[in-house]
């Protein structure tokens, strides 16, 4: 293939990663930054989200986009109700203390990977897609339910920046984040705010794992390797920063596309990781952070 | 203070005399019961204990669900008819993860504490490989189910036996001609990275060179993978036809990109029906497939000329005549495959017949036996077809199938022979020590 339609598959293949990527990440950027939690579970509620997204598109009968936008909204609430439930039992008994909350994530990360093995099983099923539009360009075929998800995660992350700046919910949010105590003494409901954080998170993965379900399959097992981006793509934005995280998004999707499509996949996670490790000795606060109060 | 926190570090509760006694009289129990007695009393009529290495979870599951339903119905008439030398045969499942770590831990427990007289079972050609060697140390029987080229290849060890299931070199030999006769001269080869890929890497470019084709590019995917677009471009635009051969639970991802990356306008294509193993091919997104070919080990759908022997083992493993679970049209079968399960459980019944095999002790005498082997004739025992059995690289060979996807349904086209998939030994298992 020339290298002209080469590079336009490796961008909307990288971009269709950036897509999903910043929806998962601005869930777990927004649970450090308000909590100042380090989720490690986070991946395992994505993967809730798609195998709920599974289930529930397989009980609705008739057109395939029936199924799919019942689980868009049912998937979300349910993987949200299960993330304030281990913020209720777990996280809220330990305080919110930084080193316990990691290790109760990990538990709380193979606790639901064990259940979805249990009760879902190991083998990976299918989400129709809601339609099979094939975007017909000159030198290959493309999926047009992958450019569709590009567009519903724009709009998805538009809804929630309008949350955040423009409703009186994100603004105390964002009181929350800025100064915990402070705001607790202006009659914030620290605690309520906490557990709505973290239900928020999590449905943000859910949704981008409804999104991403028609294209791979629902499995036990799909939550790691997003988990692992996730992580890259906060830390090089600046834990806790929105922005960061979107822009860090875009060019770790981009770039994972583009060396993928030229080089070779490993080759792109191991420039990943080492972007990682770069920002954290020359800008350990990440590309748009600001130092942890 | 000090008082109350070593209260709290001590358990609240104390083990009641009562309890004790209740521990003890079930322990006791459960040492005089029937089962206990009967096996202490008389070996012979204890149970052959065959180790399955299953691969439950991880990349292997679909294939682990469906080699032990099939393990299960073999045993089922096994010992339904007497079992073996008069005693049954009970299986003892370990899962591996489809990991070659845990597969040679796995063998090892088999070995050491299951008490197990031989291993059995495993496909994923890693996981053999990693075990093959702990089985060689413990001295224990390992009859794989596998497909790769490394038992053949005589670089395991003499206790690994492929006798259920031909290998890749062979498959492949028997089925370049047809491919280079039939779907074209120029091949793309896309395959997964691991051990069972690198078969198909190394043995199509020569058996296809003899044919007076060549392979243009060789694609490695890692069998993990979940998005495969990216690799396509590497696909040369002159390409006749692409060999297609994907493992892992992403496999519905890989034909489905690759059909919404060419359409109707594609290359042909001619695929081992693993891409497809354990999917319906009736998929949304799967139609560009229509009139492509895949090998088959054995046919998925039902044919018309399917012998009565095939009929029952269909009925006997509980698949329906498009290769689903009875009852569960979305569960498809690895059909492909799993009948190698079935066939190599009664290779292991001859062979422990033939060696008038009693317990562990007599393991070399079953390594002997299995290796006189000969022949093994279509029928009950053998639903695919008549095999072949050279003992010196411990490898079965026999037939195999291609199949043209037609109206959102497998028919066998072609049938190869036995001798198509024939090739020189590479080495001689027998020559080395028990």
């Amino acid at each position: 293939m020339a290298f002209g339609p080469h590079l336009l598959l490796a961008a909307l293949e990288g971009l269709v990663t950036s897509a999903v990527l910043a929806l998962m990440a601005l869930g777990l950027s927004l649970v450090f930054g308000v909590m100042r939690v380090v989720n490690v579970a986070h991946g395992e509620f994505y993967m809730l989200g798609a195998v709920v997204a599974w289930w529930v598109a397989s009980l609705v009968t008739g057109h395939p986009a029936l199924g799919f936008l019942a689980a868009l909204v049912i998937s979300p609430l349910i993987v949200g109700a299960v993330a304030l439930l281990a913020e209720r039992l777990v996280l809220r008994r330990l305080d919110y203390n930084p080193e316990a909350t990691i290790v109760a994530t990990i538990g709380i990360l193979y606790i639901l990977q064990q259940l979805a093995l249990t009760f879902y099983g190991p083998d990976a099923r299918p989400v129709a897609a809601p339609f099979t539009y094939r975007v017909l360009f000159p030198w290959f075929g493309y999926s047009g339910y992958k450019l569709a998800v590009v567009g519903a995660s724009v709009a998805l992350l538009l809804v929630t920046w309008f949350v955040l700046m423009r409703t009186r919910l994100g603004l105390v949010m964002r009181a929350t984040q800025y100064d915990r105590e402070t705001a607790q003494a202006f009659a914030i409901p620290v605690d309520r705010v906490y557990a709505g954080v973290f239900a928020l998170g999590a449905m943000l993965a859910a949704v981008a794992a409804v999104l991403i379900v028609p294209i791979s399959q629902a499995h036990y097992l799909m939550g790691l390797d997003p988990l692992l981006l996730s992580f890259i793509v906060v830390i090089i934005g600046g834990l806790g920063s929105l922005r960061g995280t979107l822009v860090a998004a875009v060019l770790i999707g981009l770039s994972d596309g583009i060396i993928s499509a030229f080089f070779q996949p490993t080759l792109a996670k191991m420039i990943a990781t080492l972007i990682v490790a770069l920002v954290l000795v020359f800008r350990p606060t990440g590309l748009f952070g600001t130092s942890a109060r | 203070m000090t008082e109350e926190r070593a209260s709290d570090m001590l358990p609240k509760t104390s083990l009641s005399r009562r309890n004790v006694l209740k521990g003890a009289g079930a322990a006791a129990g459960l040492a005089v019961g029937p089962g206990f007695v009967r096996y202490a009393q008389a070996q012979s009529s204890a149970p052959i204990k065959i180790g399955f290495q299953a691969h439950k979870t991880g990349i292997g599951a679909s294939y682990g669900r469906w080699y032990e339903r099939t393990t299960n119905a073999a045993v089922k008439l096994i010992n339904e008819a007497g079992g073996i030398n008069g005693r049954p045969v009970e299986i003892v499942i370990e899962d591996d993860g489809t990991d070659p770590n845990r597969g040679a831990e796995v063998v090892a427990k088999f070995a050491n504490q299951h008490k197990c007289d031989i291993v059995y079972g495993t496909l994923f050609s890693h996981v053999v490989i990693g075990s093959a060697p702990t089985a060689g140390e413990l001295k224990i029987p390992y009859y794989v189910v596998s497909e790769g080229h490394h038992v053949a290849s005589t670089k395991l060890n003499r206790y690994v036996f492929q006798p259920g299931i031909t290998d890749v070199k062979s498959q492949i030999q028997a089925m370049a001609p047809w491919i280079a006769a039939n779907a074209g001269k120029k091949v793309t080869q896309i395959f997964p990275d691991f051990a069972f890929g690198y078969d198909h890497r190394d043995y199509l470019p020569p058996a296809l060179k003899a044919q007076g084709a060549d392979v243009i590019a060789q694609i490695a995917i890692p069998p993990t993978e979940s998005s495969f677009t990216r690799y396509f471009p590497q696909i040369p635009a002159d390409t006749d036809v692409i060999y297609h051969v994907m493992v892992g639970p992403a496999v519905l991802t890989f034909v489905k990109e690759l059909g919404e990356f060419y359409g109707s306008n594609r290359p042909q294509l001619f695929g081992f029906i693993d891409s497809l193993e354990a999917v319906d091919i009736n998929s949304p997104g799967l139609g560009f497939l229509d009139g492509s070919h895949f090998w088959e080990g054995s046919p998925r759908y039902a044919q018309p000329d399917d012998s009565d022997a095939q009929k029952a083992y269909r009925a006997a493993v509980g698949i329906d005549d498009n290769g689903a679970a009875v009852g569960d049209p979305k569960d498809i079968s690895t059909a492909a495959h799993m009948f190698g399960c079935w066939e190599t459980l009664y290779v292991i019944k001859k062979a422990m017949e033939d060696a008038g095999y009693r317990g562990p002790e007599d393991r070399g005498k079953l390594v002997e036996a299995t290796e006189a082997l000969t022949e093994f004739a279509e029928g009950p025992e053998h639903p695919q077809g008549p095999k072949t059995f050279n003992g010196k690289i411990h490898q079965c060979f026999g037939i195999q199938y291609i199949s043209k996807v037609e109206n959102g349904r497998l028919n066998v086209v072609h049938k190869t022979s036995i001798e198509d998939g024939i090739y020189e030994p590479e080495g001689d298992y027998t020559t080395m020590p028990l």
